[in-house]
């Protein structure tokens, strides 16, 4: 039997891992994703999972570490935040490029400069090219489990791609919430053993990483392109397994209350809950607003996201980061999905919620007729923002 | 109660306001219900002002921001009055419960609060029943006897389960809360 507890969103990241059973973790504690390592440690500690957790002296070694014990087959876990992910990032394209399916939770945070330790999606977006599966989880039962699900598509022989599973810092990280844990019988039959194909052993050498000179390594990066869109196909076969055992079917994109609507609001992350409730309201009110939700980062659900928003007359993207010099990055990614399509919504983009800034259910109300303005005057500017005192609000490009 | 009830706790740095806002939260959804809390986010400060969180509903809860427009405000530190709002955006209809050696109405005419107030010496009972000058778990009380959020049980099993050779001190203290707390209208 399944049971229902309360439980932090971390703890419920944690919580997957052990009944992942993962073999290594190697990470290092940073606000606002302490509490997972913290729990794993214990975990590992009191015997409640019998793993290796490694304390390493900074993210670039904790992921470093993550790539040497992959690469012997062990399944493995790290998790950080903002800066964290930042001093890691050379390692996390190794990861990728080096096929090393390492399940990685990221409590999403603000970067520097003002020091920030809160939500925002800027430290997702300066990985975004970086060949991971990424998933943004909505609530406290998507972050046990999509944790879970993600050691299952990662791992898969036909993918062997890392994966992030992002959660909004302390807006979701911090909050306790009801939560299905599984029986530990169900999970065993939804995630098999990790058999890496490619695993070093001294009686069977291979080479990983090897030098790429200009005669291969283009090669080697559309070859690793055309695997990567590949996962696709195992990502939704991984959901419908999850399904099929727990009951809980995910989709790339989120669809809520969109049939019909001339206006679509666009949003990833814990937000869009909040966001679900001025939809409420409008359509109780008779207004014709839908949501959509990706779920799906990367590898884009290109597909999924065109089929979702095809009805629609006006498209509004919520932004939570912003890209210096040109437009919000979910806005950009959305607009150019769209582009070769013959019939497409007027698309409008607003950014807000940075480092941490609360976005009440009035911003989101703002959100939408501000867009709907924006498209009927069919004048979008470079930036517009809600919720942000002075100015800067509505700066031309 | 079908309705969403909003309670801010208002505390100091390792004080314990989180653990009750938390221990509300899972006695709530072990009785079956919705809950949710979270803490003001950011760096922790032993002594500083905090704040926590708790939202109940018999439905499942959406909303994913601070609350500004509470129910219900719990003060763990009498102190705290004088250093901040409180009452900030509470509902016309609100209650507000303190930890003070004064009553009900000499709160209301020394703050002017228009709203229900509710107090109780939650230090002494803390310091008698627990031996420390730890308050949460007595406000704990004081918050059940004024909104009957939750059932005394449901909150007697969070306690053995937190604070396990600790709870009874804790126990004992919530529940001499409840049946000190005054109130006035």
């Amino acid at each position: 039997m399944s049971k229902r507890i309360g439980l932090e969103a971390s703890h419920a990241v944690a919580e997957a891992v052990k009944m992942a059973d993962a073999d290594v973790i190697a990470a290092y504690p940073i606000t606002p994703q302490t509490h997972i390592p913290e729990r794993l440690a214990e975990m590992v500690a009191n015997g409640e999972l019998n793993a290796s957790y490694l304390p390493v002296e900074s993210e670039h070694s904790a992921l470093s570490a993550c790539l040497g014990s992959v690469s012997v087959g062990a399944r493995t876990f790290t998790t950080t935040a903002g800066q964290g992910l930042e001093l890691m990032h050379e390692v996390v394209y190794v990861a990728s490029s080096m096929r090393f399916p390492v399940v990685m939770a990221i409590c999403n945070r603000a970067l520097s400069a003002p020091l920030s330790v809160w939500a925002d999606h800027s430290d997702v977006m300066a990985v975004r090219d970086t060949g991971w599966i990424q998933v943004f989880c909505e609530n406290n039962q998507e972050a046990f489990d999509l944790t879970l699900w993600a050691f299952r598509v990662a791992e898969d022989p036909r993918v062997l791609f890392p994966a992030m599973v992002h959660l909004d810092g302390f807006s979701l990280s911090h909050v306790i919430e009801p939560v299905i844990l599984p029986e530990q019988s169900e999970v065993d039959r939804f995630l098999p053993k990790f058999q890496y194909p490619f695993a070093l052993n001294p009686d069977k050498p291979v080479t990983h990483g090897a030098f790429g000179p200009p005669d291969i390594y283009s090669e080697a990066k559309v070859a690793q392109e055309v695997a990567f869109r590949r996962s696709k196909e195992m990502i939704l076969q991984g959901w419908k397994e999850f399904g099929d055992i727990f009951g809980r079917y995910y989709s790339p994109v989120e669809r809520y209350k969109v049939e019909g609507a001339k206006t679509l609001l666009l949003t990833v992350g814990s937000l869009s809950e909040t966001a679900k409730i001025v939809i409420d309201e409008r359509r109780a009110k008779g207004e014709s607003v839908g949501l959509v939700r990706l779920r799906l980062w990367r590898p884009f659900p290109f597909e999924e996201f065109r089929q979702a928003v095809k009805d629609t007359e006006v498209l509004i993207v919520f932004d939570r980061c912003i890209s210096h010099g040109t437009v919000a990055p979910v806005f950009c990614e959305v607009r150019s999905a769209l582009y070769d399509e013959e019939k497409k919504p007027n698309v409008v983009g607003i950014t807000g919620g940075l480092g941490g800034r609360d976005v009440s259910v009035n911003d989101f109300g703002y959100v939408i007729d501000r867009g709907v303005e924006i498209a009927e005057k069919g004048s979008q500017r470079m930036l517009e923002t809600v919720g942000i005192r002075g100015e800067m609000v509505g700066i031309r490009g | 109660m079908g309705k969403l009830l909003e309670v801010r706790w208002h505390g100091r740095g390792g004080a314990g306001a989180v653990t009750a806002a938390e221990l509300v939260a899972h006695a709530a959804i072990e009785e079956g219900r919705h809950a949710q809390s979270f803490p003001s986010f950011g760096p922790e400060r032993r002594g500083a002002p905090v704040v926590a969180f708790l939202r109940i509903s018999d439905e499942f809860i959406r909303i994913r921001t601070n609350i500004y427009e509470p129910d219900v405000v719990v003060v763990l530190d009498p102190a705290l009055l004088r250093v901040v709002d409180v009452t900030s955006g509470l509902k016309e209809k609100g209650k507000i419960i303190i930890n003070s050696r004064k009553l009900p109405n000499e709160l209301k005419s020394e703050y002017g609060f228009k709203w229900l107030v509710a107090s109780v010496n939650a230090t002494k009972i803390a310091r008698e029943a627990i031996g420390v000058p730890i308050t949460n778990t007595t406000m704990m009380g004081a918050f059940l006897k004024v909104t009957e959020a939750v059932k005394m049980d449901s909150l007697i099993k969070q306690l053995k389960e937190r604070f396990e050779a600790r709870a009874e001190g804790n126990i004992e203290a919530m529940k001499r809360a409840y049946s000190e707390t005054l109130r006035e209208d």
